[in-house]
């Protein structure tokens, strides 16, 4: 039999999918190359906008964290409690809704040429994880800066960026299906990129809050609700080391929300993808 | 005989029409409050919906290695069918297997960024049409050199003129290599030339034993390029077979737009003589919808007449679209008394090149007019010749007649 035979009848495509997903695997690697190779065309500074964008948010963040006198563990500089936070809040914020609009934006595409559609949000998932990659050698000039040695959990470092990028491709691809056909959702992402930043400990700490007498358990226990609490509290964790605790129930809790949204994701993702070139 | 490689069987593809000003998209809210409306009223429809067919259980099979040319009116549901084919929508119902690697080429262009090079397109556009990195390197300078874009390679494809855009963007698709290509209308674009360099670059992918399916409103390129033909009608296939024939069907079969054309009645003051139908026919009274380049017509127009006349002419006059006057033939004055009449003008060797034309009717009383009807008929001439007529035509591009001189070649010394 041929092996590129290919059967369609209505509700088939799942048959060929993921061999498909690997015989367009070049694909990943070419959007997100067009996609890094457009975005600074005809900008003055060029890729230095790489550098200076995650520089201003630190800086800022920074600031909050001190206008409020959120508390410091141990001798941890200020630049770094919150770098060490601001890297992957900004990967998951960035993934999240650039993922969420990459369908539409390619709407041209998903229109006119078959390729599994998975491709499109993951591949600029990827676009922001090499973001993450710059910033991170920025914090890591930050840290020789202050002469600020990290011990061995920085091998963890790994699995969290792991957790973050389940999270963001996740959300991601359930908010890009639910978006090709309820526009709806390009209003409602920025909200939720906004109103995450406040709940999530970039400009303060998670001790702020589990450490509180002030705040009553259930508000704890819906502040651990958030993926991004986990991942955060992971990469302070891993970066500073020392002082800083990993509070582990409601990491737990992170990770088993994280893997539910994937799988919630890659799942109606799935379900409406044959239908998204009749609708977009 | 190897066994087909593209089967389709019973293919049906269902929209549903959504009769509402309704955006494009449906928003949450409309989803939301509808829902809320059916808790509290039974049933509740916003919307009357209707469902529409663009492709009615079509079936064929497609043979490796032939060229087949899919033509039908707008709407037909061609473009459904290349797109269920190439797996980018899919099918209601009915089943489709495809026993090979199928490219598809249904938009030229598809992908490029205009603030990329050419260069960075070239590999762009590949990779989403299906070819791996060394695949596109390898055959770089061929497509580049098809494309005579080589000085502008590294020049953002926004600078480019559209004909350098549409080469660049052909000249990816044109070296894919699969089993099966599938392309649309996308000769419509481009120049003359560049047109014939696209068939013969088709022409030759055929040559090697691939299949092509080809959609396209130019009947000279399908018939030259494809051996079989389907023909497809408010998404049902009405015929399939050698491509000839079912260019012949086309053109001959009423499915066609509606041939006779009817005036609408003059009003006050209504006329002594006016003009009611025309249409354009064949020798033997056979309505055309389109003339075959070449072949003899004759326009058939009925009049009526209220009072009798002494001196009545009827006239046909055929203009290029911008006005400039072929030809006007006239009846012979005669008295007419009132009644239904039909003129028949005989086309008689006078043979015009493919293409419209205006055709203007005049009819008058002894000098006088009585009706003028100058913008409301066209003629079309079609590029598809009938091949009885072929050895007269040497180039149908070489003039608005394209009657031969008698030409004499004398030696003189």
């Amino acid at each position: 039999m041929n092996k590129y035979r290919i059967v369609l009848e209505p509700g088939s495509a799942d048959r060929h999918y993921w061999r498909d997903l690997w015989n367009y695997r070049g694909l990943f690697g070419f959007l997100a190359w067009r996609d890094i190779l457009v975005r600074y065309k005809q900008t003055a500074i060029g890729i230095a906008w790489s550098v200076v964008r995650p520089l201003l948010t630190l800086g800022v963040m920074a600031f909050i964290g001190w206008l409020f006198e959120s508390k410091l563990p141990g001798n941890v500089p200020r630049l770094l409690l919150v770098g060490a936070a601001t890297l992957p809040w900004t990967f998951f914020s960035t993934a999240f809704s650039e993922a969420s609009n990459s369908l539409i934006a390619n709407s041209n595409l998903l229109t006119k040429v078959y390729f599994p559609r998975l491709i499109v949000p993951i591949s600029t998932v990827i676009v922001c994880l090499i973001d993450f990659l710059i910033s991170f050698v920025i914090l890591l000039v930050l840290m020789v800066i202050y002469q600020f040695a990290p011990d061995v959990r920085i091998l963890f470092l790994p699995l969290f960026l792991l957790l973050a990028l389940v999270t963001s491709i996740g959300s991601g691809l359930l908010i890009a299906a639910l978006n090709v056909k309820y526009r709806d959702f390009r209003y409602i992402v920025p909200f939720i990129v906004q109103f995450g930043l406040y709940v999530s400990p970039v400009a303060f700490s998670s001790s702020d809050i589990y450490d509180s007498e002030r705040i009553p358990e259930v508000l704890k226990f819906i502040y651990a609700l958030n993926p991004m609490v986990g991942v955060i509290d992971g990469f302070r964790w891993c970066i500073l080391g020392g002082e800083t605790a990993l509070y582990v129930p409601g990491f737990l809790l992170s990770i088993g929300i994280s893997a539910a949204l994937l799988i919630i994701g890659i799942r109606y993702f799935r379900k409406t993808e044959r239908g998204f070139a009749d609708v977009i | 005989m190897a066994a087909p490689i593209i089967t389709v069987e019973h293919l049906t593809k269902r929209y549903i029409l959504r009769h509402q000003q309704a955006p494009r998209y449906t928003a949450l809210r409309d989803v939301l409050t509808d829902k809320a409306r059916t808790l509290f009223r039974r049933r509740a429809p916003r919307t009357t919906t209707e469902e529409f067919l663009a492709l009615d259980d079509v079936s064929f099979t497609v043979n490796a290695g032939d060229r087949v040319g899919i033509i039908g009116r707008n709407g037909a549901g061609k473009s459904t069918l290349l797109k269920v084919l190439s797996r980018i929508v899919e099918p209601t119902k009915g089943r489709i297997i495809i026993e090979g690697r199928v490219a598809s080429l249904l938009e030229v262009g598809t992908g490029f960024h205009p603030e990329l090079t050419g260069r960075e397109n070239i590999f762009l556009n590949g990779s989403i049409l299906g070819m791996g990195r060394a695949e596109i390197a390898a055959k770089f300078d061929e497509i580049v050199a098809f494309a005579e874009v080589e000085q502008f390679l590294d020049t953002p494809v926004k600078r480019y003129s559209s004909g350098m855009y549409v080469r660049l963007a052909f000249a990816v698709a044109a070296h894919l290599e699969p089993e099966i290509l599938i392309v649309d209308e996308v000769l419509a674009v481009g120049d003359a030339a560049f047109q014939r360099k696209c068939l013969g670059k088709m022409e030759s992918v055929a040559g090697e034993g691939r299949t092509v399916l080809f959609v396209s409103h130019q009947m000279d390129a399908v018939q030259r390029l494809c051996n079989k033909g389907l023909l497809l009608h408010k998404g049902q296939l009405i015929a399939a077979g050698p491509m000839e024939k079912v260019v012949d069907r086309y053109l001959q079969h009423s499915i066609t737009t509606a041939t006779d054309l009817k005036f609408a009645p003059p009003v006050d003051p209504v006329p002594a003589a006016f003009t009611t139908t025309l249409r354009i026919e064949d020798q033997h009274g056979q309505p055309l919808p389109e003339v075959p380049i070449g072949s003899p017509w004759q326009a058939r127009i009925g009049f009526t007449v209220e009072k009798p006349l002494d001196g009545f002419v009827i006239a046909l006059g055929i203009s290029t679209l911008l006005d400039l006057p072929i030809r006007t033939s006239w009846s012979l004055a005669r008295p007419i008394d009132p009644g239904r009449y039909e003129a028949i003008f005989v086309n008689d060797g006078i043979h015009l090149t493919a293409g419209p034309y205006k055709l203007v009717i005049g009819l008058s009383d002894q000098g006088r007019t009585l009706q003028y009807v100058p913008d409301q008929a066209t003629l079309s001439i079609s590029d598809i010749s009938t091949l009885t007529n072929d050895t007269r035509i040497v180039n149908s591009k070489s003039g608005l007649l394209i009657n031969q001189m008698t030409t004499r070649i004398q030696r003189l010394a």
